[in-house]
């Protein structure tokens, strides 16, 4: 299956009722279009509002106005149901911070996404340590909550739970900041794999090696405002 | 897919004071609701509302049940009301005693709902016990045990095995992290978590705690003076809060 991430016209800005009302305009005219096999970069200055793109591709910042679709759903029409539904389904999104419960198996808080779609426990178990084996989490810390892991380690946790399903549209934030160089690779080819395998894939990627060898285009987020 | 409830205008009064101020929603199958709010917002008359420990002054409260097909919840007699209790609905409270008896055995906590059921068979209700108290990581060797011998934790353990032996659709629960260790909680909230995808369950979950409602519910009401000031998919409520009452709450949560 694959889908579109597109936003027409969309603005945002927020409101800080508790800190003398002040209103601050983050973009008042967003436009973007990533396609099947697509790998797109956020780029712009620090404070350009990347991030809010990212959040709100994947509805958990809510746009003022304007449309954002994603495969047939229009995120800020759709319910809390239909939002996680596609979030199951259709819309990954690897952030550059781990939230997981605490004392959680990392090869459980890995498989989750596949025990949420109905996979066999045996069958999403077996693909969560394929994947952080690919990604040179040590065995030994496989039965371990990832909170107390290193910076780089929880992301290649983030980076393992965000690939384990062939999510249509993917949005990654940073994911190769803080990897060393054989990691690194390894993110890159899992990303290539998903772009190949016609995923729409939405990034923010600071390191220019990585967006020079995985992206197909790049769009300027200052240009939203 | 219909609702499982469908809540609409749910008023309580306390004299002149307002408890909640027409409240409406509707919760689907599988979904768990969060309801937030400081003490004092009309959260606990709300669920209590819900429940059937309190009686709303206005509002309807139809439940898809699995006997009945859909039903007023205000509209059943006592003792249909009990029977859905019983069987489809469950409550978990904050304070473990007042969900569990006391004088009972674990064991015996857990097979009286199967007994209110119509089971009647010994054996197959202890086998069906024990592999609840298994499953809330009580160990076996305890179920003749009471209740008062046990653990803050491992009461809470009880009173959701209790509640859920029956395969409920829709648990209700007030604060049920509430008096807990930090380190108890998080094992509970996997234990639900869990519980919850594995059952198909429908819950409505009250609590003050940001980080319990973020990792346990789909979507929050946030409440505030008996109105519900905000609602929505419980991460965007968090993170991009519009109400200022919201604002508030989420800026006045302190970073561990």
């Amino acid at each position: 299956m694959t889908a579109c991430l597109e936003m027409n016209a969309v603005t945002k800005a927020f409101t800080l009722h508790n800190q003398g009302g002040v209103t601050i305009s983050v973009m008042s005219n967003a436009n973007l279009r990533v396609g099947p096999g697509e790998c797109v970069a956020l780029v712009g200055p620090s404070g350009a509002g990347k991030s809010t793109v990212m959040r709100m591709a994947y509805g958990n910042y809510l746009a003022d106005d304007g449309e954002i679709w994603v495969g047939d759903v229009c995120l800020n029409r759709a319910s809390p149901r239909e939002i996680l539904m596609l979030r199951r389904q259709t819309l990954g999104y690897v952030s550059q911070f781990l939230r997981v419960v605490p004392r959680v198996a990392t090869t459980d808080v890995v498989a989750e996404p596949l025990l949420a779609l109905g996979v066999e426990p045996r069958q999403a178990h077996a693909r969560a340590t394929e994947l952080l084996r690919m990604l040179n989490i040590p065995e030994r810390l496989w039965p371990l909550s990832p909170m107390t892991f290193s910076g780089g380690e929880q992301q290649r946790v983030n980076i393992a739970r965000g690939f384990i399903h062939a999510y249509p549209v993917l949005l990654l934030d940073e994911p190769t900041a803080s990897l060393d160089a054989e990691n690194r690779a390894v993110v890159l080819s899992l990303i290539e794999q998903a772009r190949d395998r016609g995923a729409a894939i939405l990034g923010i990627f600071h390191d220019e090696a990585a967006r020079q060898q995985v992206c197909t285009g790049e769009i300027d987020v200052s240009e939203f405002l | 897919m219909n609702p499982i409830l469908e809540v609409s205008g749910i008023t309580r009064r306390y004299g002149d004071r307002i408890g909640c101020a027409d409240i409406s929603f509707d919760l689907y199958p599988g979904e768990v609701m969060g309801i937030v709010g400081e003490s004092g917002s009309g959260k606990s008359t709300l669920l209590n509302c819900l429940a059937g420990e309190l009686i709303p002054d206005a509002g309807r409260i139809l439940f898809d049940s699995r006997a009945e097909g859909v039903c007023d919840l205000l509209d059943l007699s006592e003792m249909q009301r009990r029977v859905l209790s019983r069987i489809e609905l469950a409550f978990v409270h904050q304070n473990p005693r007042d969900g569990l008896r006391m004088g009972v055995s674990a064991g015996g906590n857990v097979g009286e709902r199967l007994m209110g059921v119509g089971q009647r068979h010994y054996g197959n209700i202890r086998e069906q016990a024990l592999s609840w108290l298994e499953r809330v990581e009580i160990p076996a060797d305890r179920i003749d045990d009471r209740p008062s011998q046990f653990s803050g934790g491992m009461q809470q353990r009880l009173q959701i095995a209790r509640n859920l032996v029956t395969s409920p659709r829709l648990v209700f629960m007030d604060e049920p992290t509430g008096g807990l260790d930090v380190s108890v909680q998080a094992r509970l909230l996997d234990l639900l978590r869990g519980l919850v995808r594995e059952m198909g369950l429908s819950a409505i979950v009250v609590t003050h705690d940001l980080a319990v409602v973020r990792l346990l519910a789909d979507r929050i009401l946030v409440m505030k003076s008996g109105q519900v000031v905000e609602s929505g998919l419980t991460d965007q409520v968090l993170d991009d809060p519009h109400h200022p009452y919201t604002q508030l709450l989420v800026a006045s949560v302190l970073q561990a």
